[in-house]
């Protein structure tokens, strides 16, 4: 197991490495002169020459690659100013070191991601059980064809849809913000709870459905059945025996919605107009901030595999099967 | 059709094969020391080949033309695995494949290509074998499409002659599987498998996914296709009486290697592998007066192909292993009194025969337990 | 056994005072093709200790009936009628709360395949352990106790080790033999082994075959064992009842109705199927055509498409017309009459079965 797991992060760490070559090399493919973008609009020759030997773009591609990944580790001293160990550069706009830039709008996409995730996990899981332990009935075909047309809506409509009814028309709740945690767990549960529960409506539709689906697949299953012939009471099968199986391909889905929920922050940011790691993504292309855009994409990156090894050894909790081979 | 010289007599349909002499004519499909383990990757922090399944080991069969060949074995023994090297649906690691006297072991596609023809393969499974979005008559028809034949009167006319054949209205070429049952479908699979005039078929497990009354429909078709069309079959199953039934020769398999061979009267009257003995015993007769016979309870199960045990395979389950079935693999030989033709792998054979000759040998532990507490409630 | 045939059409009172007794049970599914009539009428006894084989191929409806028996028929697209009368206690109308109360301690069943029948994802001891807490009342402790009790029972070896070993760790052989020490664990009267052995290798087949038998005779319980194989209810069961289409056909001891067969379709059984003592040259006689669509079932003898023997019964289009009954104890449905069928089998069946 632990080799398993080992052999997992290695593996991702060296995707990791390969997804930040590939988009290095392909921002200097890019025909614009990275030089230009720093220089800013009162640029002469002179000072894109200076840039240009500071950047230390006068070098080998493969050799500045080779100092930005040491910098990762060992951090670097920029002629722009010093930039401390995880350094991903630093930022053409702010100046500002990119790592510090992330770490400060994180807690926001962070809370925004996980606290969606919890919602949509126990609404929608918790319906699609309903749905599966009362197939056939009204229960069933009321969640079922609510979560199809739910599930059909998108975020950019259904969020300003929201503000629309909860914040401008009633006035009935304060406009979306984020207040930290360490400040007040009231402020930061109401300022979220609008793009909470727009996410959640979204997500837990699908959640809904594929927990209700994959419960129905594992209800039928034979050591289900043979579960009830040894007397065990109905809800003891629906729990213990069929629920730990539907949960497999669910584990899946989370795994994949992390790496969207984290990606699709910038939609959600933007249509409740918060400023988290989304959002400055998007600002950093719009910017042509290089050093900002690079790190959030690494940063994205690492998230998404840092997912996908949490999904395996969640299938290894699950499924013994999955932890002794 | 193809072979009248071969075609010695077909005068009494079951005693002209029982007694046709395999010395007179060279075998049309012969292996020798036929080899194919599966790799097995694993390891840290690099996956590596670690060990092979040795599903195959060192296997040595004739196939003569117009005989049926039994391979009988339990799972793991290597039965299907073999039936896929003789069809060269895979590559041998090791040994030589020969049909009518040309190496096939290692034939690239363009040289198979004719080959291919003559050797046809029927399926177990009538359900995953046949396209569901392809009807009959191209089902039965591909083989004659990739193989470029143009039958006289049409290909259309010779699917409906070979539906014909195998029991099947030919108006039915344009139907699609899923609208016949399962022994209807597997005449389609035994009419894809005539298409192209094999000279030998290798049907694995051909009648093991069909109910009883059923299999014995296909059985006789296939006895019947083997009789009229003088095709050699290799019948692979792991049912002891329907092998009995269909193959005059038999070679019962073990974790991978051939046991014993022998014709069907040698091998099912006169066994002297004990692993032969076992088999036989285990058969669930509908005989009620069978109490004759031999009782011999194993235990366990067959032990995994990866690390099997070494010399003889079969003494860790063996009641008369000793210390030299572990240091020597024992030859596949005649032994002495053994008839013409019959080959035993074994150190210490059993007697010749199946009867009851001394008490029952039960292995099974809890078994034994079982027993002696019945038997002193008694 | 001559007027055999002339018997009762209603079904007889539940009172035979049988350990088991079934009476005109029917089971029918709605499908969207119509209603699928499984189960057709079919009445059987069976006592403590005794061991009844049901041999039919698919579709016969031997597995639904052992299914409504349990009660583990889904309920909503399922009717069932008739009577089930465990140990004088009424079970096709019990609710769902009484049934399981009986499932897995007074009544228990064998799966054909274990590796599915076994949950993946709880040790082998856990899973022998839950019906006996829930029957019993056991502590954990006492329960895993008798686990490892069980499973030393049918054979595992090193069983204190074994028992918190997972399902897929165990070979073929020795999960199915996890699956029995589960269903034998609460000492249950009355065990249901559905094709308990199609699953496995020969070798261990028979090694499962003597292990039912000798448990059987160490706890007394009346065992149903279904299989489609001749074979393997020959020598373990004493009771033989054959289905075909939801019914069925034939009834007696097990020597009565391999010795001396009287429905045509279990001659068809019989010599469909090569037995080893059989001469090498004996040639198969197959029924003809296949079993037919429970959606649709052919009037009358639902066997009469297929049967070689409709023109010598007298009065013509009776086969087609009237459905012949199967009496109680030994005898066949089938309207041949009984030196009919006494001629038909001595005179074409047995020489063929050689």
């Amino acid at each position: 197991m632990l080799r398993f797991l080992t052999r997992r992060t290695l593996g991702a760490v060296l995707t990791l490495f390969l997804i930040s070559a590939v988009t290095y090399f392909m921002f200097f493919a890019i025909p614009q002169d990275p030089a230009l973008l720093a220089c800013g609009k009162n640029c002469t020759p002179d000072a894109l020459k200076v840039i240009h030997t500071n950047l230390g773009l006068d070098q080998p591609v493969a050799v500045q690659f080779w100092h930005y990944m040491v910098g990762i580790f060992a951090g670097r001293d920029l002629p722009v100013g010093e930039c401390a160990a995880p350094c991903f550069g630093i930022s053409f706009d702010s100046g500002q070191p990119v790592w510090d830039t992330i770490i400060d709008r994180l807690p926001l996409t962070l809370s925004l991601s996980a606290g969606g995730l919890v919602v949509f996990l126990v609404v929608g899981l918790g319906l699609g059980m309903l749905a599966a332990w009362k197939k056939g009935t009204k229960v069933d075909k009321t969640v079922s064809s609510a979560s199809l047309v739910l599930s059909s809506l998108q975020i950019y409509f259904l969020g300003p849809v929201v503000l629309g009814i909860f914040v401008y028309s009633t006035g009935w709740l304060d406009k979306p913000k984020y207040v930290p945690l360490t400040e007040s767990f009231s402020g930061w549960f109401m300022g979220l709870l609008i793009p909470w529960l727009v996410m959640s409506v979204i997500f837990t539709a699908q959640y809904t459905r594929m927990s209700r689906s994959s419960m129905i697949e594992q209800l039928q299953e034979e050591h289900v059945k043979a579960a009830r012939a040894k007397g065990m009471t109905s809800r003891f099968v629906f729990f213990r025996y069929a629920w730990r199986g539907s949960l497999i391909p669910i584990v899946t889905i989370i795994g994949m919605d992390m790496g969207a929920l984290f990606g699709g922050a910038m939609v959600t940011e933007l249509t409740f107009g918060l400023a988290g790691v989304g959002r400055l993504a998007r600002d950093s292309v719009v910017l042509k901030d290089l050093p900002l855009t690079m790190g959030v994409l690494i940063f994205s990156a690492a998230f998404i595999l840092l997912f996908n090894v949490i999904v395996d050894a969640a299938y290894a909790f699950i499924d013994p099967r999955v932890r002794l081979s | 059709m193809t072979m009248s010289e071969n075609k010695s007599n077909t005068a009494g349909p079951d005693t002209a094969q029982a007694q046709r002499e395999p010395d007179v004519s060279e075998p049309l499909l012969s292996v020798k020391g036929l080899t194919k383990h599966f790799p097995i990757y694993g390891g840290f922090p690099f996956k590596r080949q670690v060990g092979a399944v040795q599903a195959v080991d060192d296997v040595t069969l004739d196939v003569y033309p117009g005989e049926s060949l039994g391979l009988v074995g339990e799972s793991g023994c290597g039965k299907s695995t073999t039936g896929r090297l003789l069809t060269r649906l895979m590559e041998p690691t090791s040994g030589t494949i020969t049909y009518n006297g040309q190496d096939i072991s290692h034939a690239n596609r363009r040289k198979l290509a004719p080959i291919r023809s003559e050797i046809q393969m029927i399926f177990q499974d009538p359900y995953a074998s046949l396209n569901p979005r392809q009807t009959v008559g191209t089902i039965i028809s591909g083989p004659m499409e990739v193989n470029g034949i143009n039958p006289p009167g049409g290909r259309e006319a010779r699917v409906r002659e070979l539906l014909e054949t195998v029991g099947l209205n030919p108006e039915h070429y344009n139907r699609f599987p899923h609208e016949f049952s399962g022994g209807q479908r597997q005449r389609i699979g035994v009419a894809r498998a005539l298409a192209l005039n094999p000279k030998i078929i290798i049907a694995d497990e051909p009648v093991s996914a069909l109910d009883v009354s059923i299999q014995a429909q296909v059985i006789n078709l296939l006895q019947e296709l083997q009789r009229e069309l003088d095709i050699a079959f290799v019948f692979i199953a792991h049912d002891l009486a329907i092998v009995r039934h269909f193959s005059q020769r038999i070679a019962v398999m073990y974790l991978g290697k051939v046991v014993e061979v022998a014709d069907r009267d040698s091998l099912y009257n006169a066994p002297r592998h004990p692993y032969t003995h076992a088999l036989l015993s285990a058969v669930p007769n509908a005989d009620l007066d069978a109490d004759k016979t031999e009782r011999i309870r194993l235990f366990g199960d067959v032990p995994s192909p990866i690390m099997p045990p070494s010399g003889c395979r079969f003494r860790t389950r063996c009641w008369k292993a000793q210390d030299k079935c572990a240091t020597e693999e024992p030859p596949l030989v005649q032994l002495s009194g053994a008839r013409e033709g019959h080959l035993t792998a074994c150190h210490f054979p059993e007697a010749p025969t199946t009867e009851k000759t001394g008490p029952d040998v039960v292995l099974d532990p809890a078994l034994v337990a079982l027993e002696e507490k019945n038997t002193d409630k008694k | 056994m001559t007027t055999l045939t002339k018997t009762e059409d209603s079904p007889a009172p539940s009172s035979s005072g049988a350990f088991l007794s079934v009476r005109d049970l029917r089971v029918q599914f709605s499908t969207e093709d119509g209603i699928v009539k499984a189960v057709d009428g079919l009445s059987f006894d069976l006592e403590r200790g005794q061991t009844l084989g049901i041999v039919g191929e698919s579709g016969s409806g031997k597995s639904v009936t052992n299914l409504s028996i349990l009660g583990l028929h889904n309920r909503r697209s399922t009717q069932v009628s008739g009577e089930i009368v465990l140990d004088g206690q009424e079970i096709t109308g019990a609710s769902d709360k009484q049934l399981q109360t009986l499932r897995g301690n007074k009544m228990a069943m064998i799966f054909q395949d274990a590796l599915t029948a076994l949950s993946p994802y709880y040790t082998v001891g856990r899973q022998i352990a839950e019906p006996y807490i829930k029957h019993t009342g056991a502590s954990k402790k006492e329960a895993r106790a008798r686990a490892i009790e069980m499973l030393g029972k049918v054979g595992i070896p090193d069983p204190k080790n074994r028992v918190d070993d997972f399902p897929h760790q165990f070979s073929g052989g020795m999960r199915q033999r996890a699956m029995i020490a589960m269903s034998l664990v609460c000492n249950p009267e009355l065990l249901i082994a559905d094709e308990p052995t199609t699953a496995l290798d020969v070798t261990v087949q028979a090694q499962i075959l003597d292990l039912l038998k000798d448990l059987q005779q160490e706890f007394g319980s009346a065992i149903i064992l279904i299989t489609h194989d001749l074979g393997v209810v020959a020598n373990t069961v004493d009771d033989l009842l054959v289905m075909y289409a939801g019914r069925a056909v034939e009834r007696g001891t097990v020597r009565e109705v391999l010795k001396t067969p009287e429905h045509p379709y279990t001659w068809g059984l019989l010599g469909s199927m090569p037995r080893l003592s059989q001469d090498v040259g004996s040639e198969l006689t197959p029924i003809p055509g296949s079993p037919p669509s429970l959606l649709n079932p052919p009037s009358g003898c639902a066997f009469n498409p297929r049967c070689s023997f409709v023109d010598i019964v007298d009065g013509s289009g009776r086969c087609v017309n009237e459905r012949p009954l199967l009496p109680e104890g030994r005898g066949s449905a089938c309207h041949l009459t009984g030196e009919q069928k006494q001629q038909v089998f001595i005179e074409t069946i047995q020489p063929r079965l050689g």
